[in-house]
């Protein structure tokens, strides 16, 4: 059984971390990585050439984390795959081992490194849950019998500080309706937003794991700002690492902060450390959260 | 109507030099790349004098009233057959579907003049914008009129996806989400907007479609 999916329902706060497969053949870089991050984390993601970037493929960096003893959360992006594809990429996922989910929409291929290529979105991430709802229960989305079922824990990206929230929230419903039981969000800086959104996402049965990330530089907040999608790092928390002596130190004692009170929150915290990996046990621990495994 | 814009003037050039043209005949049309200010009477005159100073000589030219329309494209190129035959070489400054009318027409090397961009809405004089790609399934119904396969870049049927920001779309920022939009104008009608869309059917939009009304029978299909 997926150990994300058995902590959160026992109501321990649980550590996701995030891993983007390599632009190559070579994993060894994010083997290194996993091994720094993966111990402290029950889960982690690999992301879907995140960015509308090339990136090696979910699936297969997902197998390396189940190699090294680390349990993944496979992350599908409706841009790049029609229907077949996802569906049939779900089940190789399912019958390799791979139990957790993370459906979303993409980052629109203009943005990416690939600015020529055709976005697919044939669905969306709504109709990517009811569909690995469906198979789940053993069907394709066509309904026809499928021989073996899935069973994935099924996860899906909110967005806590969206506003008009009325229209966050509705779609957040949606995709509860169509099966997501977690939410993995982007950074959260207004703590306040992050209960609003926890408040709605608990009233329906659903958890919420809040994303906190390591904003090592003034260059790293620009890239955010200007790259990043549903995500804009706010005026005061960026003058805080402006004008730090020290910018790298500053963004790890935000980051203790932002875990801190996330802690306080949410179900769960989703470290992006932006490459300080090393840096992720000390701010686990100043924070309070001992991970647990 | 369909939007179409100036095709790289060089490609056309180099388009003419493929096949050794020497001279030319220049095919306009009188309905939607009039309006677009792309293949009307000025456009034509204009890509005549290009063609000129590049070398080529004009051997004639025409507007059709409607350059997609076979039957009447083939009467327009009867009635001039002479300064046809004397060219080299067809360009046109239409539609795709236009072009492809008048190379079914005449027996010459036929090439695009201009790029087929989108069907689009007339904002207003000279204004176009896309706010339907015929995808075959409308969803205008549950849409409030707002459609969101083509004015949402992603086409998600569901939003807003998670790059919306202030209301605003990530892709193109300074517009609105368009999922917001849907949203304020089913309410502001007192409708319903709490609706998922199921995927869409895009075994409705089989390439290349075709259709008959005619009163003999059912002999096509809308597919």
């Amino acid at each position: 059984m997926s150990r994300l999916r058995d902590a959160l329902e026992r109501g321990e706060f649980v550590i996701t971390g995030e891993i983007a497969p390599p632009r190559g053949a070579d994993v060894s870089a994010m083997r290194k990585t996993m091994g720094l991050v993966g111990p402290l984390c029950h889960a982690l993601n690999i992301t879907d050439n995140q960015g509308a970037s090339l990136h090696m493929s979910s699936l297969g960096a997902c197998l390396v984390a189940l190699e090294m003893g680390f349990e993944p959360i496979f992350q599908q992006t409706c841009r790049d795959r029609n229907r077949l594809a996802l569906q049939s990429d779900l089940m190789a996922a399912w019958a390799l081992g791979i139990e957790n989910l993370l459906v979303v929409t993409g980052d629109d291929a203009r943005s990416g490194d690939h600015p020529q290529a055709k976005g697919v979105f044939d669905i969306d991430s709504t109709h990517l849950l009811q569909i690995a709802s469906g198979m789940n229960e053993g069907q394709d989305m066509q309904g026809r019998p499928l021989a073996g079922k899935t069973g994935f824990y099924l996860g899906a990206a909110m967005f806590p500080e969206a506003e008009p929230w009325d229209a966050q929230l509705a779609r957040t419903v949606g995709k509860i309706e169509a099966g997501a039981r977690f939410f993995q969000t982007q950074a959260v800086f207004d703590l306040d937003k992050l209960a609003r959104a926890v408040d709605a996402v608990h009233a329906h049965g659903a958890k919420v794991i809040a994303g906190v990330l390591f904003l090592r530089s003034p260059r790293v907040i620009d890239f955010v700002n200007a790259h990043l999608a549903g995500l804009m790092v706010p005026e005061h928390v960026a003058r805080r690492i402006r004008q730090a002596a020290d910018p790298l130190e500053a963004a790890i004692d935000l980051a203790v902060e932002q875990v801190a009170a996330i802690r306080e929150v949410a179900d769960g915290v989703h470290v992006m450390p932006l490459g300080l990996d090393a840096r992720v046990p000390e701010v686990l621990e100043r924070a309070g959260v001992v991970p647990q495994r | 109507m369909i939007i179409t814009r100036q095709r790289e003037w060089q490609r056309v050039l180099d388009d003419l030099a493929s096949v050794g043209a020497r001279s030319v005949f220049v095919v306009g049309c009188g309905e939607c790349a009039t309006a677009a200010h792309t293949g009307g009477e000025p456009e034509v005159a204009e890509a005549r004098e290009r063609l000129s100073a590049a070398g080529f000589a004009v051997t004639g030219s025409t507007v059709p009233e409607v350059t997609c329309h076979a039957g009447g494209v083939k009467l327009e190129a009867r009635k001039h057959a002479a300064t046809i035959d004397a060219a080299d070489a067809i360009v046109v400054l239409a539609c795709g579907a236009g072009t492809q009318t008048v190379a079914d027409a005449v027996a010459k090397p036929v090439f695009p003049g201009l790029e087929s961009a989108f069907l689009g809405t007339v904002v207003r004089h000279g204004v176009f914008e896309e706010r339907c790609q015929m995808c075959g399934e409308c969803v205008l119904d549950a849409t409030g009129g707002i459609c969101p396969v083509t004015t949402c870049p992603k086409g998600l049927l569901n939003g807003p996806c998670g790059g919306m920001w202030d209301g605003m779309c990530d892709v193109v920022r300074d517009r609105p989400c368009v999922h917001v939009q849907i949203r304020e104008r089913l309410a502001q009608q007192g409708r319903d907007v709490a609706r998922t869309l199921p995927p869409k059917d895009h075994s409705k939009k089989l390439k290349p479609a075709k259709l008959s009304v005619r009163a003999s029978g059912p002999s096509g299909s809308a597919r």
